[in-house]
């Protein structure tokens, strides 16, 4: 493939009306003003419009590889991603358009012939709005992936695994700076890995468990919840949620501690806390067990 | 060392030199011992190391055969690279593997693409493996002049393409040898002419008048006669080079860039090879006025790695250009320093997209970036970069010598110049044909002996074309003219198909292509591809309606949805070629 493709044309960012501080765009026929520097989603959602994300996170640099927040605006050719795009004066986006449902569509139909989204419960909702239909698929090559159990923390079962990139930059330069999992193999063989897919406690992982926390299908989860659905015994709709300051250092990371039947079985910290954006380090994830005298 | 993570794999003796070589030969062989101070985690000399990563793992391949757990913790202390990330490099790579082969020779590639498949490549493969030969199915190679193609990846030994050894690469110039055409060639003038490892026979035959004139015209001069000329980009999206040199002169940023994209992979396409093997020192030279019009003082030439003659053809080039005063410091006794450093791809199609380039080069998988930005003001090394393909640049030589009116004067309105076409399958006499533009396809046909056998069909433009039938012989050959009849004349293929072909497999084979190519970066390619190809299996290539309808709806969410140019279209070849009945059925 040798495209050279398209410089950009006249015209750039911020020109629309409005100071310089603020940018004013369409979004489904509403005017909506935002502060420069936001995205398409931040517009999105200032007019009150739903738009589903799924490599997204507020605390993550967008990566826009799922492609399901795609919206049309006017005059490009092509859809674009909400998530990284930056707003410019006078865009007219429109998020609920053919072209826009039949590419959002696609996208989760592409997933469910796949993945098991079993555990993906924002799919599946998105699947059911956009009228996704996997079943139609000839044959579709699934991924089948033994799950991996390495250790008494989290497991990973990729068959979930939807290739959002979201634990890869967890790990790397958007919160760890660890750089034990990375994306290997190319086009439908691509998958998370270590180095040759070494055991993890052969690998850099120094199980802050931060890819778990941003992980959207549950491909990564805590080895007590993976236990606890092996039992048939995870029920989320009975869990309590303590918010609570970690006691091992002075930071002051939230805690966020799951509990069923009073026993903790996952710990978060809210994405939008100021000292942690939702990471912690293995002590705050996992360092919980003394709770319980064990 | 430093904080990261490296496992207890020791690399082997050839291992270590093999990774030292290159790094020595960049960074120069103090470093090596030494190394740059592992401040910061290694920050720094990550920073400075990361985009060897490419060549360092061409270098372990080339010496065991595989990318060893050794061999890569090596390269990663070396470059201060997470092993985990240049795993996920090493797997992107169609040349590289990373389990060991279990033998100590080297490796056939042997084409399976469409030019070849016609040309019954199973047989060839089939021949081969009774022969005891490894053998490596490979996407297009880029030698559908003469096929059945092969790259042989050599072990400890360089890489080399048996046809090489005995044709000449002029040889693919049949209008080199004829008369009545030989005079009006402009980009392939000097084929057969000059000695193409020789830069005195270059100069002997013109070369640098050009890069003089440059200076005389000064950046801007240039830049200006570039526009006036109207010269549209080679590689497949016509964008006029003019406005992107414009942009990148423009462009905030001290350090600029040029980077030559020769990871020409396009099935059917051969002509930057052809060219380059051919005429080197051309593609220095415009590459030079690029960097002097742009204000870039650095550029590469990615090339792809199954191309190792026009390889070695461009390092000899520039080794004596520089020897010669043509590149370094203060270029022809002015105050313009530029130099040229050729980079080998490793087989990725997607790298020919320009972002997935930069992020190749730069040592990361060859993932393309979401546009905006564009490359004219983040492209290598996140800096304004002017990236072309190599018969572009060519083409300015000319512009800077006669001036872009003179230039303009040549095509039609709104397609100036010449244009090298690949003509290939079954026609008489395959190889490169440079025409003006606004020449039908049926006379370029003419031009390459007629079609051997009844015409059933045409790729034109390449596996991310489409198939046109007879009718479309007297489409005039331009941009606008292609674009009116809905079609595209991509990186220039004009693959010719006869009667006897049976369709089914070749489209099926496109499918499979894409499948293959795409990087999996996001859903609608990495999923769309392989679901359309699916289909194709399921059917033989040969699509009910139902099966026709679910291939639209892929389509049309690879065109809207997907990063980059290969998910937009990986499907316009096989459905151009199912709705033009090739495999019965739709018409």
């Amino acid at each position: 493939m040798t495209t050279t493709d398209s410089a950009p044309g006249p015209g750039g960012v911020g020109t629309g009306a409005g100071s310089e501080t603020a940018v004013e765009l369409t979004v489904d026929g509403r005017s909506v003003s935002v502060p420069v520097g936001s995205t398409v989603l931040d517009a999105c959602d200032a007019a009150g419009v739903d738009t589903p994300t799924l490599c997204y996170a507020e605390n993550l640099t967008p990566v826009n590889a799922c492609r399901v927040c795609v919206v049309e605006q006017d005059g490009s050719r092509t859809l674009i991603p909400s998530c990284s795009r930056r707003v410019e004066g006078g865009m007219d986006i429109k998020t609920d358009t053919e072209r826009v449902r039949h590419s959002r569509k696609m996208v989760l139909e592409f997933l469910a012939t796949g993945v098991d989204l079993s555990q993906a419960d924002d799919l599946n909702r998105w699947a059911e709005r956009y009228g996704a239909d996997p079943d139609r698929y000839p044959a579709p090559q699934v991924i089948d992936e033994p799950v991996r159990i390495q250790d008494e923390l989290y497991i990973r079962d990729y068959d979930k695994c939807v290739l959002c990139y979201k634990c890869v930059e967890a790990c790397g330069d958007d919160a760890q700076h660890t750089f034990a999992i990375a994306v290997a193999g190319r086009g439908f063989d691509a998958r998370i890995r270590t180095e040759f897919d070494v055991s993890l406690p052969d690998s850099a992982c120094v199980y802050c468990g931060n890819c778990v926390a941003v992980c959207p299908t549950n491909a990564l989860q805590f080895k007590t919840e993976f236990d606890l659905r092996q039992a048939d015994n995870w029920r989320p709709g009975d869990h309590t949620v303590t918010r609570t300051v970690c006691s091992y250092c002075g930071v002051g990371c939230n805690l966020e501690l799951h509990v069923q039947d009073e026993t903790i079985v996952k710990v978060t910290s809210p994405a939008d806390h100021s000292v942690t954006s939702g990471h912690l380090c293995i002590k705050g994830r996992f360092g919980w067990s003394y709770v319980h005298g064990r | 060392m430093a904080d990261l993570h490296i496992g207890p794999a020791t690399a082997t003796e050839t291992e270590r030199a093999a990774v030292d070589r290159v790094v020595s030969a960049t960074m120069g062989p103090a470093v090596v011992r030494e190394a740059e101070r592992l401040v910061r985690g290694g920050t720094e000399r990550r920073s400075r190391r990361r985009h060897l990563l490419l060549p360092v793992l061409h270098a372990l391949q080339n010496q065991a055969g595989w990318i060893s757990p050794g061999g890569l913790n090596y390269a990663c202390e070396q470059l201060q690279v997470p092993p985990a990330e240049a795993y996920g490099v090493a797997t992107f790579y169609e040349m590289f593997r990373v389990d060991d082969p279990g033998h100590d020779d080297d490796v056939v590639h042997v084409c399976v693409d469409a030019a070849c498949q016609i040309a019954d490549a199973e047989a060839v493969i089939a021949a081969l493996e009774a022969g005891g030969e490894h053998v490596h199915r490979s996407p297009c190679l880029g030698q559908c002049e003469r096929p059945v193609a092969r790259f042989v990846q050599g072990r400890a030994k360089p890489d080399s393409v048996p046809a090489d050894e005995v044709v000449a690469p002029s040889a693919a110039v049949p209008q080199a040898t004829d008369p009545a055409h030989a005079m009006s060639l402009r980009l392939l003038r000097r084929v057969g002419r000059a000695d193409p490892t020789r830069l005195d026979s270059y100069i002997g035959a013109g070369g640098y008048k050009a890069l003089t004139e440059a200076f005389r015209r000064g950046p801007a001069g240039v830049v200006a006669e570039v526009e006036t000329a109207g010269l549209m980009g080679r590689g497949g999206a016509a964008f006029p080079t003019g406005f992107k040199w414009k942009s990148v002169a423009e462009a905030a940023g001290d350090q600029k860039y040029v980077v030559v994209n020769a990871d020409e992979s396009e099935p059917g396409t051969f002509k930057d090879r052809v060219l380059i093997e051919n005429d080197p020192f051309a593609v220095i030279e415009a590459a030079t006025i690029a960097g002097f019009a742009t204000g870039a003082d650095t550029g590469y030439i990615y090339i792809r790695g199954e191309y190792p003659l026009a390889t070695s053809r461009l390092e000899g080039a520039i080794a004596q250009a520089r020897e010669a005063g043509f590149l370094g410091d203060r270029i022809a006794r002015s105050s313009f320093g530029f130099d040229l450093e050729v980079r080998r791809g490793a087989g990725a199609y997607i790298c020919g997209e320009e972002t997935a380039l930069f992020n190749s080069l730069e040592g990361f998988r060859g993932e393309p970036r979401q546009k905006p930005p564009f490359p004219t003001t983040n492209g290598l090394f996140d800096c304004p970069t002017a990236i072309n393909n190599p018969e572009t640049l060519v083409n300015v030589l000319d512009i800077v010598i006669d001036g872009g009116a003179a230039y303009a004067a040549l095509g039609t309105e709104k397609s100036a110049g010449t244009k090298l076409f690949c003509l290939s399958g079954h026609v008489k006499r395959p190889g490169v044909y440079e025409v003006e533009f606004g020449t039908t396809l049926g006379r370029l046909i003419d031009m390459a002996g007629g079609v051997d056998g009844e015409l059933a069909a045409i790729m034109l433009g390449g596996a991310a074309g489409s198939f046109v039938g007879p009718d479309m012989l007297d489409l005039p050959l331009s941009f606008e003219a292609a674009r009116n009849a809905g079609v595209s004349l991509g990186s220039g293929v004009v693959m010719a198909f006869n009667a006897g072909v049976d369709f089914g497999p070749v489209l099926t084979r496109l499918a499979e292509f894409f499948r293959n190519e795409s990087c999996g970066q996001c859903v609608p390619c990495r999923v769309g591809t392989v679901r359309q190809h699916e289909v194709l299996v399921v059917c033989n290539g040969r699509p009910t309606d139902e099966h026709v309808a679910l291939l639209e709806e892929i389509d049309l969410a690879m065109k809207d949805a997907s990063i980059c140019g290969l998910g937009h279209t990986a499907a316009t070849a096989v459905r151009s070629g199912i709705s033009l009945g090739l495999t019965g059925g739709q018409s």
